[in-house]
C-alpha cells in the first residue's frame, strides 16, 4: 500500500443509497488497517433521494479537521445523475481519483466532469451489482470494492472484514454475505477510463 | 488495551473502536449503568439515546429508561430519581435544553448530581439543527459544572469522569458533559474504551448522604424557601461551584492516569513562547491548531488556549496561561445579543481584568448554525490579533469569521 497519508475522501449520493454507511465502513477498514480515521456525514436535509455528502479521512495521526473535505484525494459518486447538479469534482487533487457508479464507461455525463490529466476516473455498474446480489439499489458496497482497487491504501480483505463486522450488527447473515460478494464484484468489474487532456 | 467483552451481544469488540461521539458517550453510560436515564430524542443527541436504548433492550444495563414526553419531563424525572437516591443521566441538544431550562436550576438548587450530555446545537429560529454554542451559553449561569470536549475520545473520557465530579460530597451539583453537535456526535473516529470493570470501579456507586426514599428519612427536597433562606442557599451554591474546580482537576488527573490520555482544566498549545494567542472552546480547536502551525511557519509567535472546564471558569489557570501574552483573540461560537461582548469574551475580560499586564482582547464570532470555519479564516483571525498587538488598540466590535 503506497498511498501518501493522510487521504481525504468525499462521497456524493442521494439519501437512501448508503453513503453514510459506506463512509463508515471505509473508516472502520482504516481502523483495521491501523490508521486514525474519521467518517463525517454532511447533514442538510435528510430526505430520501436528496443529494447528500459524507467525508472520510484516513491518517497516521489523530484528525484535526472536523469540517467538510474541500480538497479530496478521492471522490465517490454513487449516483451519476448528480453530475451537473452538484460540482462533485470540485477541489479534487491533481493526482486524485474519482469513482462513478454508472452502467456506461462512455456515458455523456462523465464527459461533463472537469478533470485534468493525472487524475484517475473509474467507473463501475454498482447499481446493477447491488440489484442482482442484494435485490436493492444500494450501490455503496460495490463501490467500496472499486475504492480498494483504485486507491492503494486499504486492501480488499481489510475492507471485507470491516464490512462484515459493521453490517453484522444490523443485518442478517445472508444480506451481509451478499454485500461481501458485491464488494468483491465491484472490485473485479471496475473500469479505468482514460482522462484526456480536453475532457 | 483489550477487553473481555464478546461481540454479537450488542457490545462492540475490544478497543480501539471506530465509533462516533454519541456512541462513545452511550458506551460509557452502559459501563456506568445509571439507575435512571430519562431522555427525549433530539438531533444531534439522537445517537446517544438510540444506542443506549439498544443496551436497555438487550438487557445489558439495569437502567430504568424513561422515554419521557419532553425535555422538561426528562430533567424532572432525573431530579426525582436522584432525590430518591438513584444515579440518573440524560442527554439533549439546543431547543431541548431550552425546554429543560427551568429544571436545570431545580436540579442544581436541590444539589442533585444529575449528569447531562449536552450535544451543542443552535437555537431556532430560523430552524437549524447544527452546532454552535448558543445552548452552552444558555445554561452557563445555572450552577452546573460544564466540561467541553473536542473529540469523540474526549466525549467518552469525560463521560466516564462526570459522575465522580457531580457526586463528590464537596460538590453535589448536576454536571454537564458538552460535545459539539455533529462535529463530535456524528464524527466516527478511533476511540479507545476502557474495560467495563475499570469504569465501574472508577465511577463507583452513588451514595448520597440524604435521600428522600430512605426508610425513616425525613428529607424534603425543593420546599418553599421564600425570603428566609433562599439567599443563603444560593450563597452555598457559590461555594459548591468553587469547590468543584479542584475536585474536577483531581478527577481529570485520575481518569487520565487510567487512560493514559491526560485531561486538564485548560489545554495549551504553543503558548510558552507565544506573543499572541487564540482562545477556543470545543471541537474547532483542531483547525485552530492547524492555523497556528501555518502562522508559526510564517514566523508569528502564536499559541492556543482551549478551555475544557467552562464552568466553574478556571480563572487562575487562564490567567497563568495568558501571562506574558500581548494580545488574544477570543473565539465565540454564539452571540450574546445586546451585551457589551459575547460570552467567552466577557469571561476572558473579567478573568484578566486585574492582571498587571493583561492581554489585549478582541472577539471573533464564528461557526454559527454549523457554518464550517476553514483554516484560512482562523489564520485571518491570527492576522487581526497580530495587528491589534502592534497598534495596541482593542476593537469595540467583534469580527465575524466566514460571514457572507
Amino acid at each position: 500500500m503506497d498511498t501518501q497519508l493522510p487521504i481525504e475522501v468525499r462521497w456524493h449520493g442521494r439519501g437512501g443509497q448508503g453513503v453514510v454507511t459506506a463512509s463508515r465502513i471505509l473508516a472502520s477498514a482504516a481502523l483495521k488497517g491501523g490508521y486514525y480515521l474519521q467518517s463525517l456525514p454532511d447533514f442538510g436535509a435528510e430526505r430520501s433521494g436528496a443529494p447528500i455528502a459524507a467525508y472520510t479521512r484516513i491518517s497516521e495521526t489523530p484528525p484535526i479537521d472536523r469540517g467538510p473535505v474541500y480538497e479530496p484525494d478521492a471522490v465517490i459518486v454513487l449516483d451519476a445523475s448528480l453530475i451537473g447538479q452538484v460540482d462533485v469534482e470540485t477541489g479534487l487533487t491533481p493526482a486524485g481519483t474519482i469513482i462513478v457508479n454508472t452502467d456506461d464507461p462512455n456515458a455523456p455525463a462523465l464527459r461533463r466532469l472537469k478533470l485534468t490529466v493525472g487524475q484517475q476516473l473509474w467507473t463501475v455498474d454498482a447499481s446493477q451489482i447491488a440489484v442482482s446480489l442484494i435485490k436493492r439499489n444500494v450501490p455503496n458496497t460495490p463501490i467500496l470494492g472499486v475504492f480498494a482497487r483504485s486507491v492503494p491504501v486499504l486492501d480488499i480483505d481489510t475492507m471485507s472484514h470491516a464490512l462484515e463486522e459493521l453490517m453484522s450488527e444490523t443485518f442478517p447473515p445472508p444480506i451481509v454475505k451478499a454485500n461481501l460478494k458485491a464488494l468483491q464484484l465491484g472490485h473485479d468489474n471496475a473500469v479505468k477510463v482514460e482522462v484526456a487532456a480536453n475532457v | 488495551m483489550t477487553t473481555t467483552q464478546k461481540s454479537g451481544s450488542g457490545i462492540k469488540p475490544p478497543s480501539p473502536q471506530a465509533i462516533n461521539g454519541g456512541e462513545a458517550v452511550a458506551y460509557a453510560m452502559r459501563q456506568i449503568d445509571p439507575e435512571v436515564v430519562a431522555a427525549y430524542p433530539i438531533t444531534p443527541q439522537t445517537f446517544i439515546i438510540e444506542k443506549f436504548s439498544e443496551y436497555v433492550a438487550d438487557g445489558l444495563v439495569n437502567t430504568e429508561y424513561i422515554n419521557v414526553e419532553s425535555e422538561h419531563a426528562a430533567m424532572s424525572a432525573c431530579v426525582g430519581a436522584t432525590a430518591a437516591g438513584g444515579r440518573s443521566q440524560t442527554a439533549t441538544s439546543g431547543p431541548g435544553l431550552a425546554l429543560m431550562y427551568e429544571m436545570l436550576w431545580v436540579a442544581s438548587g436541590m444539589r442533585l448530581p444529575v449528569v447531562m450530555h449536552l450535544c451543542s446545537r443552535s437555537f431556532s429560529a430560523p430552524l437549524n439543527i447544527l452546532c454552535d454554542h448558543s445552548d452552552v451559553m444558555g445554561m452557563r449561569e445555572s450552577s452546573w459544572p460544564m466540561l467541553i470536549g473536542a473529540s469523540p475520545q474526549e466525549a467518552y473520557d469525560q463521560a466516564v469522569v462526570m459522575p465522580t465530579i457531580a457526586e463528590n460530597k464537596e460538590v453535589m451539583l448536576p454536571s454537564a458533559n458538552v460535545l459539539d453537535g455533529f462535529t463530535v456526535t456524528h464524527s466516527v473516529e478511533r476511540v479507545e474504551v476502557l474495560p467495563d470493570e475499570v469504569v465501574k470501579a472508577f465511577a463507583g456507586e452513588y451514595e448520597p448522604d440524604i435521600w428522600a426514599l430512605e426508610p425513616g428519612s425525613t428529607a424534603t427536597f425543593g420546599t418553599l424557601d421564600a425570603n428566609d433562606f433562599y439567599f443563603e442557599h444560593k450563597r452555598q451554591q457559590v461555594e459548591a461551584m468553587k469547590n468543584s474546580l479542584e475536585i474536577i482537576r483531581t478527577q481529570l488527573n485520575a481518569v487520565g492516569e487510567i487512560t493514559g490520555r491526560p485531561m486538564n482544566l485548560i489545554e495549551e498549545y504553543l503558548l510558552d513562547d507565544a506573543e499572541i494567542g487564540l482562545v477556543v472552546l470545543g471541537s474547532s480547536e483542531g483547525m485552530v491548531r492547524a492555523a497556528i502551525n501555518e502562522a508559526r511557519e510564517a514566523g508569528i509567535k502564536v499559541g492556543m488556549l482551549r478551555i475544557r472546564l467552562f464552568r466553574p471558569f478556571p480563572v487562575a489557570d487562564v490567567r497563568k496561561a495568558l501571562e506574558g501574552i500581548g494580545a488574544v483573540g477570543v473565539l465565540d461560537r454564539a452571540i450574546a445579543f445586546g451585551t457589551p461582548g459575547n460570552s467567552l469574551l466577557q469571561d476572558l475580560a473579567t478573568a484578566t481584568r486585574t492582571m498587571p499586564n493583561r492581554p489585549l482582547l478582541m472577539d471573533f464570532v464564528y461557526g454559527l448554525g454549523g457554518r464550517a470555519t476553514p483554516k484560512f479564516q482562523f489564520r485571518e483571525a491570527i492576522g487581526h490579533v497580530l495587528k491589534m498587538n502592534e497598534s495596541q488598540v482593542e476593537p469595540e466590535e467583534p469580527g465575524y469569521l466566514g460571514l457572507k
